[in-house]
């Protein structure tokens, strides 16, 4: 079975963050973890190249990266791609789903990558990819690999993963059932009224979806805050914020701040390339911009805090409670809307 | 984050690169932003020219929040 394998700048040892927008390249035979892999995989398969590509690149220029990326891949003629494992790396997770969506619609070939089951790369791109449930860093890189493995011998030996292996992918599979339809829903029924333990054959989606909420009427009066998951926070990082998987979130005073500058704020966040924000913070949190727009007249005010946490790897638990406290405290301050800034 | 604080009952705006996250953690207002590491600022032009980039994008956040939505929305 001829593979190929895509990882990204940093397992393709071309470089942390600072290298995050590096462009596709191909390297014939294997690199990084695709050493174990292949030794793993040793009479199955061979991975015969490997294409690396930025996370920042790929993200930034997704359409671009996707056909770069398959006219690589296609190049080897495989019968199968392996992306990453990308553990809880967002944009990498995001950048194997999106080669898993490209690969699987043109080429008709398994992708298999490995994930932590937060990655949005798994809600995204599930139903394109089958992905071995990771721990949420590389130091489950151990256990993934072999997992990975496993579901490559299942495709090389003509068959498909048995459900519970990978991740729920969302893809209904027609079959043949022994009793129709109206027969099975009145059994499940009869079993639920008598409190009986039943298997539902179509779990319903969990959609938490909030409404948006009613537009600002009067801009000039509104009372604008400031959130970011960006990590900026006054020079020095007082909190402590870390720069991956963060467990708080930090409310700094905006009083006398006109301009963020390299002297007087940074980033904490530790998943993108910091050299831009601790340079000058207003391109992640734009404090220059909404005090002209105050002075101005467009804009009431600008609150007079702004809230930062680092989006990096942190469970969706801890963001969630987060913004609840911020919420409250934006609500004791009467403010009116949220300008909330991603990296 | 946002969709907490959408749930909070405050209109919130969500500047970002990755559109692609920000629809799947449930944002209803989206405004595309510049780049990863940098999503108001442009480090490749100078200064003056750069804040004009990062007052078009704020000011499209503010158009965003002063425009009422039914779904989620991206404002290109």
């Amino acid at each position: 079975m001829r593979i190929v394998h895509y990882i990204n700048q940093f397992f393709g040892g071309i470089g942390g963050e600072d290298k995050a927008d590096f462009r596709p390249e191909v390297r014939e035979g294997v690199v990084g973890p695709g050493q174990a892999l292949n030794q793993a995989l040793a009479g199955t398969g061979e991975i015969v190249a490997t294409v690396i590509c930025g996370d920042s690149w790929f993200n930034e220029n997704l359409e671009e990266a996707k056909a770069t990326v398959l006219e690589m891949i296609s190049k080897y003629s495989p019968d199968l791609v392996i992306a990453g494992p990308a553990f809880n790396a967002g944009r990498y997770g995001m950048a194997c789903g999106a080669v898993a969506e490209v690969v699987g619609k043109q080429l008709g070939i398994p992708v298999v990558s490995g994930m932590y089951k937060e990655n949005p790369g798994v809600e995204v791109y599930r139903k394109y990819a089958w992905i071995v449930e990771t721990g949420n860093s590389a130091a489950d890189m151990r256990k993934a690999i072999p997992a990975i493995v496993e579901m490559v011998k299942v495709f090389a030996a003509g068959q498909t993963p048995a459900p519970g292996t990978y991740i729920e992918r969302g893809v209904r599979v027609n079959y043949m059932a022994d009793e129709r339809g109206s027969k099975r829903a009145v059994d499940m029924l009869v079993k639920k009224l008598t409190e009986q333990a039943f298997v539902t054959e179509f779990p319903m989606p969990e959609f938490d979806r909030v409404a948006p909420n009613q537009p600002i009427r009067d801009l000039s009066k509104a009372k604008i805050a400031l959130v970011t998951s960006g990590g900026i926070v006054p020079k020095g990082n007082p909190d402590h914020i870390e720069s991956s998987s963060a467990s708080k979130y930090g409310k700094y005073s905006l009083e006398g701040v006109t301009d963020l500058t390299a002297e007087t704020h940074e980033t904490a966040h530790g998943g993108y390339d910091p050299t831009y924000a601790n340079k000058d913070a207003d391109r992640v949190l734009p404090v220059d911009v909404l005090r002209d727009l105050v002075k101005e007249g467009v804009i009431g005010s600008l609150h007079e805090y702004w809230y930062a946490t680092v989006g990096n790897g942190t469970a969706v638990a801890s963001a969630k409670a987060f913004a609840q406290k911020i919420a409250e405290d934006l609500h004791n301050y009467k403010v009116d809307a949220v300008i909330l800034t991603s990296t | 984050m946002v969709k907490e604080i959408e749930r909070a009952g405050i209109p919130v705006v969500h500047v970002c690169t990755v559109v692609p996250i920000s629809l799947t953690v449930g944002a209803n207002r989206i405004v595309p932003a510049v780049a990863i590491p940098h999503p108001l600022g442009n480090p490749n032009l100078d200064a003056g020219e750069e804040k004009k980039v990062r007052r078009n994008l704020v000011m499209k956040a503010l158009n965003a929040l002063t425009t009422e939505v039914h779904g989620q929305t991206v404002f290109e």
